[in-house]
């Protein structure tokens, strides 16, 4: 390093390198940032005295929380509330991928019958699919398995007995979510290299084959993350099922709160659910992350479990050398 | 590079029928005339190195080979048969997804930027095609698949992902994901134009002894050492035509044709 290329004093500098110890550290002297610990304290002020304002209230009857919270009805909601989720989200999924493929395809037909499909959907009000599915058999009385356009039919059966609320539910959720879902799938189609289409063909690989070894796999790494906030989105929408009478959480809260008259203390109960719920929900989504991420970059994150053990190992090893 | 044998470089069997044929082959991107009516014969085990300016319609040509592109006019065989094409009574009839793709599996082809499967380790991007495409068991392609990675020099790296790779070890991995599929013809589009110049060298030793041991290979490529050394002809192609071909010397040392003179000298 050459010294006349800094300014200022050489003096100065010379002095600063001469004491230059190759067995040691750098031991400076850090910066204080006061305004850190200002902040910090106003906002931990901020949330002490709203904690507060909620924990003394006299009109929270506590003991009614602590009782509805493991009640059977509300974990009977809590049950379906899963169901509905996952039987929506995974054909919703399924749906997506083939929507998005459509969407993909060089077929003008099906691009367009896709592109209309997600118009359709995402166009129109969740709350508003539901009740129209719910509403079906307004639309038609009998539902029959036949030949189309003609009188011969195999099957029939009343609309109201075959669809139950439960699976107008299921179907709007799954048809709402499916629009959402396509684009995101699509998003990550689109986000893989032209490249790897090409090196699939030269090995002989069909277009399918193609789609489902070398390219879904890839868009996974990109479709995961929003996917998991349309799980979580998916959720909370099912508490919508109760304006046609799905006796998942939410409803089983009201009808409970309709009774006892204690509406805010169900929805505590709710809400907990809810948080529990989503939060049980990231754990899969992490992992799916890390699986889907195998290859993208040298070294994969450590899990939060590798994270806890490595910083107590570092914590420890730091003791055992300032001892 | 551990056990590749330099055997005896076979020579070409002018005799016999050509592998690949190619005959007149016109191409267009919109008003742009890529390939002017090319026409080439490649034997089998020859080593045919296509050299030019960019632009001048090689990389082109060779995806036409594979039908990764459709050519408008001309005809193009492999092995005797119409590449992306079929005839029938006198007429051509285009072949669907599931032929080509079929006609593909005896093609081999290496890219420029290697294109491997970056969610497989080098072993599985290897035994990918073998097992979900030709229906080999997957202990067998396994094995076969470590033999191919030995023969590029990476026993050791089976299960490492591409970016684990250096850009020469991640070529060397794409040519034995090709060659896994036993193809009769190698095409290679410009192996070394995205390495860096330390890692040309390996990727070049490997393609060599393909060479050495009889493959048949078509090369788009700016490295004129490896044309003169390892290629049975060269064609050197300008602005969509044939300019000139012949033994590897005569083209590159002592050139016909003024373009060609230019474009050598502004390579070496």
């Amino acid at each position: 390093m050459s010294h006349t290329l800094i300014p200022g004093p050489p003096t100065a500098a010379l002095e600063t390198f001469a004491d230059i110890d190759d067995a040691h550290d750098i031991v400076a002297v850090p910066v204080r940032h006061p305004w850190r610990w200002a902040s910090a304290a106003v906002v931990l002020f901020a949330v002490v005295w709203a904690a507060q304002s909620v924990l003394t209230n006299k009109n929270i009857d506590f003991p009614v929380i602590g009782r509805y919270l493991f009640d059977w009805n509300i974990l009977h909601g809590v049950w379906l509330t899963i169901v509905v989720t996952v039987i929506s989200m995974v054909v919703s999924t399924v749906l997506a991928i083939v929507i998005a493929a459509m969407r993909l395809s060089s077929n003008p037909v099906l691009t367009a019958v896709a592109w209309c499909y997600v118009w359709l959907f995402r166009g129109t009000p969740m709350l508003v699919q539901i009740v129209l599915w719910g509403y079906l058999g307004l639309l038609y009385a009998r539902l029959s398995i036949g030949i189309p356009f003609t009188d011969i039919v195999f099957a029939s059966a009343d609309t109201n007995a075959l669809i139950s609320s439960f699976t107008a539910g299921c179907i709007a959720l799954t048809l709402n979510q499916a629009a959402y879902s396509s684009e995101i799938v699509r998003a990550g189609m689109l986000s893989v290299d032209e490249g790897q289409r090409e090196a699939s063909y030269s090995l002989g690989m069909s277009p399918m084959y193609t789609f489902r070894r070398v390219l879904l796999p890839q868009a996974m790494r990109v479709i995961i993350p929003p996917m998991g906030n349309e799980v979580i989105s998916m959720l909370k929408n099912t508490s919508l099922l109760s304006v046609i009478a799905v006796l998942e959480l939410y409803t089983q809260a009201t009808m409970i709160s309709s009774q006892n008259l204690k509406q805010v203390e169900l929805l505590v109960v709710v809400s907990v659910w809810y948080l529990v719920l989503t939060s049980i929900l990231s754990v899969p989504q992490y992992h799916l992350e890390r699986r889907f991420g195998r290859g993208s970059s040298r070294t994969l994150p450590p899990t939060p479990w590798q994270r806890v053990t490595r910083f107590v190992a570092d914590h420890r090893s730091d003791k055992g050398a300032r001892a | 590079m551990s056990t590749v044998t330099a055997t005896e470089h076979r020579a070409p069997d002018a005799a016999a029928e050509p592998l690949v044929r190619v005959q007149s082959v016109r191409k267009s991107y919109g008003a742009h005339q890529v390939l002017r009516g090319i026409t080439l014969d490649v034997h089998p085990g020859e080593v045919l190195c296509l050299l030019g300016p960019s632009g001048s319609g090689k990389s082109t040509l060779l995806r036409c080979v594979n039908h990764l592109e459709r050519i408008d006019g001309g005809r193009i065989s492999v092995g005797g048969q119409l590449v992306g094409y079929r005839q029938h009574q006198g007429r051509i009839h285009e072949m669907t997804q599931r032929q080509i793709a079929e006609q593909r599996r005896g093609i081999g082809m290496v890219f420029q930027r290697f294109n491997l499967f970056p969610h497989k380790t080098a072993l599985e991007n290897i035994t990918e095609a073998p097992v979900g495409v030709r229906g080999i068991g997957k202990t067998a392609a396994s094995a076969r698949a470590r033999e191919l990675l030995d023969r590029v020099g990476l026993a050791d790296h089976a299960g490492k992902y591409p970016t684990q790779l250096s850009g020469g070890q991640q070529q060397r991995v794409a040519i034995a994901r090709a060659l896994a599929m036993d193809p009769e013809l190698m095409l290679f589009d410009e192996p070394t134009s995205a390495l860096d110049p330390e890692l040309v060298g390996e990727v070049l030793e490997v393609m060599r002894s393909l060479a050495d041991a009889g493959m048949t290979m078509i090369v788009v490529t700016h490295e004129i050492g490896f044309a003169r050394s390892a290629a049975d002809r060269v064609v050197f192609m300008d602005g969509g035509v044939v300019v000139e071909q012949g033994d590897p010397a005569q083209v590159i040392d002592a050139p016909r044709h003024e373009r060609t003179r230019a474009f050598i000298q502004s390579v070496l």
